[in-house]
């Protein structure tokens, strides 16, 4: 309620000023946020004074001839901010709050799992900010970086425009968490984007004896085409086909290999296969 | 003459009480050998299992316990989540001494109605008649240990205090590859199945809106359980969403939804579903059957069977699936038998047999 009756009064003092032909004031041209301004006033006698700004709206009682203290705790959002001072000879201006030094930033990295090996799949956004989260529209260069394992999978420097600076980048080789990050000044942020393998290549697979009379079967470390190995947990299918019908397990690969029991049989075919991919076909027993 | 009413009804009351609490402890001895069955499914439905066993047959080499187990369940198994809804009996076959007595049982159970048939042989001892009940064996597995190289997967999620930057970890990528819309008994069934793409797992879900000829949607469902819930990285799973009573005709398209969830998953347990093969129950109706067997060393409660059935251009020309209500002990195997409509039985060029499981002492 009380900040409506300021804006009220101010909107009404900007009313009178502009009405009355009001003096401009001496305002300053380099105010920054966070940062104190003087304002010098003249002649005698007190007088109101009204500030508005983002964020702000301040009403005081002034000495007409002594200079107008602002406080950096009032000027912390950056942008235009209007003076008015109704009393003596009514007088208005406005003046520029700009950001302050950059001390943060907004990392925004999309997507956070990409396969490997993909040309501009990755993208990073960057939003600059100052202390007081004003966005800093300076240009200021922001160096993007992914790495993996402390190997470098790629950089870039990009110059910010009204405070955004965005990249879109090639995913590494080599699959993992790899750490996305941007920096500028001395800020820094960090991301992780999992890079992760593609479908399996050449799928194979070799056949035992178990100890249980079963047949063992058990993949050699299953790769991608680029030779990353295929993440634990992805679905292998062993089938066996013999004259008792048809027996299949879905098994799991873990530390690299998919391993399962099949039912004992005197001629079976067994083959495998993940997904869409095939892999080899065994023969089992006597024909 | 005014307290003899109320005596009266006091002494009826006592006597009603009685007839209530007191069991007899004198079974009537079975004259026929469907009143054998009968009188044996009868003392299980009320869950008195020692008086069903005085009319098994000792020749079954059941003991009490065993075949009390049998109807009561055990090991956390669907069965025990059941009880003996109704029965009805039919003599195949029947001489002085032995007959053959169809009992067609239906379980209520914690999904649904579960039917049982069993062709069971009855035998006349003295003067009465007795079932032969015989209960498999299970197989036991000597004490060992079996080794696991356990997986699962853990989300660390997006926490409230990070910056507004910060992005939470993606869902995983799922993809419908085929969808076939059928009619079949008056109804619209959506079948198909879905595919995660991913390298992490997800609990998915698929629904189907139906749009009309005039183009407003006036149908809605799920697959609720015609699907594997969670599936793993590149695992498949089919569904089949059933719209009763829409005919097939006044739908001019699908639109189908899936959707799916980042969860945290276990790998196991790893089970196997072994000698797969359509043939013909008892009843001559069209199965598909196998054994499921676990390879793992964790007690399976409840296994949930899915079975796609493909055309010979590939296509999915229905999704069965069926519950099994015995348990999954370790490496021994348990039979399954889903049902396939005979109607379609001639076009099923092939079949993909998957496997859901649900177990007490693991949320996921």
């Amino acid at each position: 309620m009380k900040m409506n009756r300021i804006t009220l009064s101010i909107f009404g003092a900007m009313l009178l000023a502009m009405s009355a032909g009001a003096q401009n004031l001496n305002l300053p041209t380099d105010a920054t946020a966070g940062q104190a301004v003087s304002i010098p006033t003249s002649g005698s006698g007190s007088a109101t004074l009204y500030v508005y700004g983002p964020g702000t709206a301040i009403k005081q009682k002034i000495q007409l001839g002594e200079p107008i203290q602002l406080e950096g705790e009032q000027l912390k959002k950056s942008g235009r901010y209007t003076v008015i001072i109704a009393g003596g000879q009514d007088s208005s201006g406005s003046f520029f709050v700009s950001p302050a030094k950059l001390e943060s930033l907004a990392f925004l990295a999309r997507p956070s799992r990409v396969p490997a090996s993909r040309p501009g799949v990755i993208s990073g956004s960057a939003y600059l900010f100052d202390g007081f989260n004003n966005l800093v529209l300076e240009k200021h260069p922001v160096k993007f970086g992914l790495t993996i394992d402390g190997s470098s999978g790629g950089g870039r420097s990009v110059d910010s425009n009204n405070g955004v600076a965005w990249v879109r980048m090639d995913s590494g080789k080599k699959a993992g968490a790899a750490q996305f990050t941007a920096t500028s000044g001395d800020a820094t942020v960090n991301r992780v984007v999992q890079q992760t393998a593609s479908d399996p290549c050449n799928i194979r697979m070799k056949a035992q004896p178990a100890k249980n009379g079963n047949i063992l079967v058990e993949t050699d470390p299953i790769r991608d085409c680029t030779g990353n190995p295929v993440p634990d947990g992805t679905i292998v299918t062993f089938t066996s086909t013999d004259q008792n019908g048809r027996s299949t397990v879905d098994a799991r690969i873990k530390r690299g290999i998919a391993q399962a029991e099949l039912p004992p049989s005197q001629s079976a075919t067994i083959s495998v296969a993940a997904g869409v991919v095939l892999g080899n076909e065994i023969h089992w027993g006597g024909r | 003459m005014k307290f003899i009413l109320p005596v009266v009804l006091v002494v009826l009351l006592a006597v009603l009480v009685g007839m209530a609490t007191v069991h007899t402890s004198e079974l009537k001895p079975a004259t026929t050998p469907e009143g054998a069955v009968q009188s044996l499914l009868s003392r299980a439905k009320g869950k008195d299992f020692a008086g069903a066993y005085n009319y098994v047959s000792p020749s079954s080499n059941t003991d009490q316990q065993s075949f009390a187990k049998d109807l009561n369940g055990r090991d956390g198994s669907l069965r025990t989540y059941s009880s003996l809804q109704k029965f009805n009996t039919k003599v195949l076959h029947e001489n002085d001494t032995e007959a053959l007595v169809r009992a067609n049982v239906e379980w209520s159970t914690a999904v649904g109605a579960f039917y049982d048939v069993r062709d069971l042989k009855v035998l006349r001892e003295g003067n009465s008649w007795k079932v032969v009940w015989p209960v498999m064996k299970q197989a036991k597995v000597p004490p060992q240990v079996i080794p696991v190289n356990f997986l699962r997967w853990d989300v660390v999620t997006r926490g409230s205090d990070d910056d507004w930057g910060a992005q939470n970890v993606e869902a995983p990528r799922v993809r419908i590859t085929s969808m076939n819309a059928i009619e079949r008994d008056g109804g619209t069934i959506i079948l198909g199945e879905i595919v995660n793409e991913d390298t992490v797992p997800g609990f998915v879900a698929v629904g189907a809106t139906l749009v009309g000829k005039d183009g407003k949607e006036f149908a809605q469902e799920e697959s609720f359980d015609k699907i594997s819930h969670t599936i793993l990285p590149k695992e498949v799973s089919p569904f089949r969403i059933d719209f009763p009573g829409v005919k097939l005709a006044n739908v001019k398209s699908v639109r189908m939804q899936p959707n799916a969830l980042l969860v945290a998953a276990s790998a196991d347990p790893v089970m196997g579903v072994l000698h797969q093969r359509i043939e013909k129950d008892t009843q001559g109706r069209t199965v598909l059957k196998g054994e499921l067997i676990n390879q793992t060393g964790e007690t399976v409660n409840i296994p949930h069977v899915l079975a796609t059935f493909y055309d010979n251009a590939g296509r999915v020309i229905w999704v069965s699936d069926g519950y099994v209500d015995q348990a999954l002990l370790p490496q021994t195997p348990v039979p399954f038998s889903v049902a396939v409509r005979d109607d379609l039985a001639k076009n099923i060029q092939t079949y993909r047999v998957t496997v859901n499981q649900y177990s007490l002492d693991r949320a996921q």
